[in-house]
């Protein structure tokens, strides 16, 4: 185990090495400049600035000293807003996107369990069946469609939710409704194909001819072994949120990641977009690494086999 | 032993056909279908895929039939009738007929405008007065045509790739399969708008972006299904016989990764309709006055609060596309692989 966790850490250094290069040199590739109004400057107050933000000195060793003050979690200033180190910008941001997002992950895959379980076990009934149109709306409908008619039907008509900003609990909960469809329909497809699977299996045919309830059966034989591969789609589902939240942040108002990713793109604030694809690779990278552990402890076949090897 | 088996004369007569006929009737084996057939015609017993495949079917030709015929030229701007709502002929529902709640009360827009009696806009004008059922058809065909040929690089691009690193397998294998993981571990979004970003916005960079990005999971699909057809004896076979690796990939094994790269590409145009329109939702993808259904969405969710219609209308056609493409995918995967399904 320990073995193998030193592969992986070290194979996700390596990738946030790679993400950390691309992303500087194409950086270099584009136009622009921290300088707002490059016509009214003189050349020294240009080269100044330049000097400031460490432009001035040739591409490499920018290249190196970035390198470096990455590693420290130091990713240079903003060009947007001046003085503002891109750490400090991501740092004093990152909390209400971890929390809705985590929310988001946390609601939608269990209200999928339970959706795609009650699916799975009045099969081809009209459970299923409603099962199933929900979960295919949930993946047909995008998420800023979603947040745009929570935030007017919930926030406004009904005024249950505050429609944007953000303040307490009660402001999270549209964005994290808006968020949570994708997951809950792709866990709620996810769970019925897995436990339609697990009930036609023989251990479940003794269970039953053992003579356990309904439930205990469901509970504690199928449930348990259908959730085991809903641990694979975790990653896949976490980036679907960080992609959602983009959007939905903006709609909200949240002064989270995603709406300063887009606000950095929209205005060419190169320093904190770099930052960003970073901070967003390693959280992609971490959930990645956190799935295929658990996925050995839970199930002890592929430890066995991961020993083997 | 042989003298011991006695056939009767009779046997050896021709048959009447009164008794050719008795026994055909006794057949009851069915045609034999080819694997396509088959697959044919468990999709048309689908009744949702069926359905989803006539209604892309209708988008289709309404989106792309659009450059001939058109209600209203989608460009044309017409300020005195900026924000018309929804009015059909002969509908005389609330929201279909023309009508607006205006500070409590419900008025006829069209009159108000001024517009003529045989003045029709299915789904009504936009802030700039232009049919917005006309923008919807324009900017589906734009969405559309992303989309697709997004999906036919990606495909490209995923196949080969696929295919190359379930052939030659060991170190480039390996090598191959580092590299997904790797652009696996960056957000898509995070990589299409940085590649958007160098390239400039606009259609051309939105396609290259979308097809650069989401090619991983044919590429790894296809790898899997590629490593279990190589060891197949057909393909054994087809070595044996000296033929090129070249020709074996296309001969051999493209026919029968076929359904796989079908029911992947069913689930990427989806995908690629859901990028653009995120795109340019925000602000980074067609810019006016093409439209998209990203921008039409965009521009209607400013004014969502009175006059919902505008952003009603695209939102629909894009949950429609993107329902239907997602139910055929599901169809599709049962038809082809039957045992999905019990």
């Amino acid at each position: 185990m320990a073995k193998y966790l030193a592969k992986r850490i070290f194979y996700l250094i390596l990738t946030l090495f790679i993400v950390i290069t691309v992303t500087f040199f194409l950086m270099k590739l584009l136009p622009g400049t921290p300088l707002t109004n490059q016509a009214k400057l003189s050349k020294s107050q240009i080269a100044l600035i330049y000097k400031q933000y460490g432009l001035d000195k040739p591409v490499w060793q920018q290249y190196v000293l970035y390198l470096a003050g990455a590693v420290k979690g130091n990713f240079g200033t903003s060009f947007q807003f001046s003085d503002q180190p891109v750490s400090y910008l991501i740092s004093s941001r990152i909390e209400p996107s971890l929390q809705i997002g985590l929310q988001a992950i946390i609601v939608g895959v269990i209200v999928g369990i339970i959706i795609g379980a009650f699916g799975a076990m009045k099969q081809n009934s009209w459970v299923d069946t409603s099962a199933t149109v929900v979960s295919i709306l949930g993946i047909s409908i995008p998420s800023f469609v979603l947040a745009v008619l929570l935030q007017y039907y919930l926030g406004l008509k009904l005024g249950w939710f505050p429609i944007a900003e953000w303040g307490g609990f009660s402001y999270t909960v549209l964005p994290t409704l808006a968020l949570a469809a994708a997951p809950l329909a792709e866990s709620a497809r996810f769970v019925r194909t897995e436990m339609v699977d697990v009930l036609s299996s023989d251990y479940i045919e003794l269970a039953k001819a053992k003579g356990l309830s309904r439930m205990g059966v469901i509970y504690h034989h199928a449930l348990r072994n259908s959730l085991i591969p809903l641990i694979t789609i975790v990653g896949p589902l976490a980036v679907n949120i960080m992609t959602g939240s983009m959007v939905v942040e903006n709609i909200f108002s949240i002064p989270g990641i995603g709406e300063q990713f887009v606000k950095s793109v929209l205005t060419n604030d190169y320093p904190t977009i770099m930052g960003l694809t970073i901070v967003y690779s390693f959280m992609l990278c971490v959930v990645l690494l956190i799935t295929d552990i658990l996925y050995g402890i839970v199930d002890p076949r592929i430890r066995i086999t991961g020993k083997a090897n | 032993m042989a003298d011991t088996v006695k056939l009767p004369e009779d046997s050896f007569k021709p048959m009447t056909p009164a008794e050719r006929q008795a026994l055909d009737s006794e057949k009851i084996a069915a045609p034999s279908l080819t694997f396509r057939q088959d697959a044919w015609r468990r999709l048309k017993k689908n009744k949702g895929a069926w359905v989803s495949l006539i209604v892309l079917g209708i988008i289709f030709i309404m989106a792309f039939g659009s450059l001939v015929v058109s209600p209203h030229n989608p460009n044309a701007v017409n300020p005195s009738y900026a924000n018309l709502p929804s009015k059909i002929p002969g509908v005389g529902i609330n929201g279909f007929n023309g009508t607006l709640v205006q500070a409590g009360q419900r008025v006829d827009a069209y009159k108000q405008a001024g517009a003529s009696a045989g003045t029709y806009y299915i789904m009504g004008t936009d802030y700039l007065g232009r049919d917005l059922f006309s923008r919807v058809l324009y900017g589906t065909r734009i969405s559309l045509i992303i989309a697709l040929v997004a999906t036919l690089f990606d495909l490209t691009i995923g196949v080969t790739y696929g295919m190359i690193s379930g052939w030659k397998g060991g170190r480039v294998d390996t090598i191959m399969q580092r590299i997904i993981e790797i652009i696996l571990s960056i957000p898509n979004l995070v990589v299409i708008v940085l590649l958007i970003l160098i390239l400039k916005p606009g259609m051309t960079s939105i396609i290259i972006a979308i097809a650069l990005t989401s090619w991983v999971n044919m590429a790894r699909l296809v790898r899997a299904q590629t490593l279990e057809l190589k060891e197949q004896e057909f393909i054994l076979a087809a070595r044996t016989l000296g033929e090129s690796s070249m020709k074996i990939s296309f001969k051999h094994l493209l026919p029968n990764l076929s359904s796989v790269i079908i029911i992947n590409t069913m689930f990427t145009i989806p995908n690629a309709i859901f990028f653009e329109a995120t795109l340019s939702y925000i602000g980074i993808g067609i810019s006016s006055p093409q439209a998209s259904l990203g921008t039409l969405l965009n521009d209607g969710q400013k004014n969502f609060q009175f006059l919902p219609y505008q952003m009603w209308w695209p939102a629909l056609i894009l949950s429609i596309i993107m329902l239907a493409f997602n139910l055929l995918g599901d169809g599709l995967r049962d038809a082809f692989d039957p045992r999905t399904k019990e």
